[in-house]
């Protein structure tokens, strides 16, 4: 078969349309995004016209996604980790409802936090919501899980998590295809009522999803992902999850190394392997990218007296990604580092381009609120959370997507007044809608700024859902006419940003000031200046 | 046959096509290849940094492990030694001599270009000059690609291959001025190195 140079990512979205998938949702968020950027750019997806648009947020993707289950059809959710906390009603409840149609559930985790505000880890939610797991160790295993994903979900009529991390969402390999599936045609669930979670059907169908726990685990124990080298010296065994095994394999290379070692890549947890690890060693390590899950489950599985170690005994650290050095150091190898890095190497954190409009919004706003003082503005997810470093120190805060006007809102319901959110376009259409919705049924005295800059621009320029519709939803909301106030963020426009700031400022109610620039990063993009004509926007 | 190549700079300095392109190569003869790169956050003017593993054997890790890089091509000196902890004894380090200055506390440049001077397998190298001078400002990366290339273990003509392919789309024009770029950053480390 062909083989092709892919990303993790891509890895999954050419397993997932291989796998007859019949659509894609999703929010963009990193590490996760290049999966639906794939499958949008696909020339086989765009033949098949497979559902490939990006969704307002990851909860109405996940919604739709499980829409498509219910109608039969193959569908996959792609996110990052946090956003799975967006979708996770949706997501549990999914678990209950049980799918028809196959579903994966992609969520991209990303410990040490390159580009995320934590490293939760999203095994967790799948234990919490006894929905089974698949996590690539590769490439190619990135592919084969997202085509295999599909036959687990429909086997068991069960949404499927596939959990990666950054290094390899991120990381090119070669990765062999198997042969193209059929789409399933539309067909309804066989019982009418599977999704109807009244109280009396949902405890039917928990005792269901309770019931095919055990089926789950076999499914794991046989999975060809879940891997057993068995060894001779059983004083130390090795648990390594996904990508752990790559550094585990990397630091032993060349070594004198006869321990077992345990790959577990499908959960639940396989129990078989797992027991006879226990049983037959003195201690096993556990190495995990991300939180100490399996660790902490088997601290449960006491019954071996095994001593396990890992992250929370310190043979791992308990924070950060593994690495090559930290797996070495924890199987206590020397590791020979290279030459340290001369002092006068400076750190060169990221900042906002040369030419962007954000930096024109905090420019006029530190000037406007200069007089208030200081610690009155909460802002949101995106380029202009980078406003926090100098030289502009123009925000307090950055939490969650839509956390700027909610937050906003709390303070100046504690008396801190004027209180100023700072959100963009595409991350107001995510989940700062239902916060204005708050603010103007009582009034709040807060400015709003939505940072228009027609894109959802930290993650790669993706369509934002606010293009040319911002004024409509705020009006519709209910702010006052007079309070929307849309204006170009420029350097030669300063004085009136200034001016149209201290008024809305000094306005005892919801004002939305909309500074309007196209993003630098987009300027290229054909599609969205076509959009952006006929929409008329400036 | 392995080589583990650390390639460093700052968002938007064109690391990624250089990656792209030893990836084709490695591609066109029959290699196994793992490259990670960042995304997202850092790139909009942060420190990046990509590994590029290349090997005729599989490859376990995606990441490079410390002391263990055959090469470091950094298209920007001060990027160049913020990765030396993943420099094997005796690796290469090869580096652009332009600075991209977009903090207020960057160092004296005679500074940095001092440090880079103390290892003996050290190859800086003016590569936004060259490309000026083949005039094309644009294929600085692509210099300092051509710099490294004497280190790197696959034929020159594979590299220029790659080229071929990845500018391939943006037409003949482009596809020449880079491969021209290519040779220039090759002969430049024939002789000095």
């Amino acid at each position: 078969m062909e083989k092709l140079l892919l990303l993790g990512d891509e890895a999954i979205a050419q397993g997932a349309i291989d796998g007859g998938m019949s659509g894609i949702y999703g929010y963009p968020g990193t590490p996760s995004t290049e999966i639906a950027e794939y499958i949008q750019h696909s020339k086989e997806a765009i033949d098949k016209d497979l559902h490939r648009e990006w969704s307002s947020n990851e909860k109405t993707a996940m919604e739709s996604a499980l829409g498509m289950s219910y109608a039969g059809k193959r569908a996959m959710v792609t996110m990052k980790h946090v956003g799975l906390n967006v979708a996770a009603d949706a997501f549990v409840n999914s678990a209950v409802t049980g799918a028809n149609g196959g579903l994966i559930v992609v969520a991209a985790d990303d410990p040490s936090m390159h580009s995320s505000q934590n490293e939760q880890d999203s095994r967790f939610y799948a234990k919490f919501s006894f929905i089974p797991v698949l996590e690539p160790t590769n490439q190619q295993e990135a592919y084969d899980m997202a085509y295999y994903g599909f036959e687990l979900s429909e086997k068991f009529k069960i949404p499927v998590l596939l959990r990666l991390t950054t290094r390899l969402a991120h990381s090119r390999a070669g990765v062999v295809r198997k042969p193209s599936k059929a789409e399933n045609g539309v067909s309804l669930p066989e019982n009418p009522r599977q999704f109807v979670l009244l109280p009396a059907i949902a405890r039917k169908n928990y005792e269901v999803l309770l019931g095919i726990q055990p089926g789950l685990e076999k499914e794991a124990e046989e999975s060809e992902f879940n891997t057993y080298i068995d060894g001779t010296d059983k004083k130390t065994g090795i648990i390594a999850c996904g990508i752990a095994q790559n550094y585990l394999l990397e630091s032993i290379n060349g070594k004198e190394f006869n321990h077992p070692i345990l790959k577990i890549s499908q959960y639940p947890i396989p129990r078989k392997q797992v027991n006879k690890l226990l049983e037959e060693c003195d201690e096993v390590i556990v190495m995990e990218d991300g939180y100490p899950v399996v660790e902490e489950m088997l601290k449960g599985y006491q019954e071996a007296g095994t001593k396990i170690r890992g992250r929370l005994d310190g043979t791992l650290p308990r924070t950060g990604e593994l690495s090559p050095a930290v797996v070495a150091k924890g199987l206590g190898y020397d590791v020979n580092e290279g030459p340290a890095v001369p002092e006068l190497v400076q750190s060169r954190p990221p900042a906002m381009c040369t030419g962007c409009g954000h930096i024109d919004v905090y420019t006029a706003l530190n000037k406007s609120l200069a007089k208030y003082g200081e610690g009155r503005v909460f802002s949101d997810i995106g380029c202009y959370t980078l406003g926090a470093l100098p030289p502009y120190n123009a925000i307090n805060t950055c939490v969650d997507m839509g956390a700027s006007i909610t937050m906003a809102k709390g303070a100046a319901d504690a008396g801190l007044v004027p209180a100023v959110a700072v959100i963009g376009d595409s991350t107001f259409t995510h989940s700062g809608l239902t916060g204005l919705i708050d603010a103007v049924s009582e009034n709040s005295p807060i400015t709003v700024i939505i940072s228009d800059n027609f894109t959802t621009g930290m993650t790669g320029g993706q369509d934002s859902k606010a293009l040319g519709r911002i004024e409509d939803i705020v009006k519709g909301i209910g702010v006052e006419e007079a309070h929307i106030r849309v204006l170009k963020p420029s350097k030669a426009n300063m004085d009136e940003v200034i001016s149209v700031l201290e008024e809305e400022l000094a306005y005892n109610g919801v004002s939305v000031i909309i500074p309007r620039r196209q993003c630098i990063q987009t300027m290229k993009n054909k599609t969205l200046a076509a959009k952006i004509a006929e929409l008329g926007l400036k | 046959m392995k080589t583990d190549i650390v390639l460093s700079g700052v968002g938007g300095q064109g690391i990624l096509s250089i990656a792209a392109t030893i990836g084709m190569a490695a591609l066109e003869n029959n290699l196994f290849l793992k490259q990670s790169e960042i995304h997202g956050m850092s790139q909009r003017g942060g420190d990046v940094q990509s590994s590029m593993r290349i090997s005729d054997k599989e490859i376990a890790s995606d990441l490079i492990p410390l002391g263990g890089a055959d090469l470091i091509l950094s298209v920007e000196p001060m990027e160049s030694l913020r990765h030396l902890p993943f420099l094997k004894e005796g690796g290469w380090l090869v580096t652009n001599s332009t600075p991209f200055v977009n903090i207020p506390n960057y160092p004296e440049l005679d500074d940095v270009h001092a440090e880079i001077k103390k290892f003996p397998n050290h190859i800086l190298i003016d590569a936004d000059a060259i490309a000026a001078e083949i005039g094309s400002r644009k294929s600085s990366n692509i210099v300092m690609l051509g710099a490294a290339s004497p280190f790197i273990d696959m034929p020159f003509e594979t590299l220029e291959a790659g080229i071929r392919k990845i500018f391939g789309r943006k037409g003949e024009a482009i596809v020449e001025k880079n491969i021209e770029a290519l040779r220039a950053g090759r002969d430049f480390t024939q002789k000095n190195k």
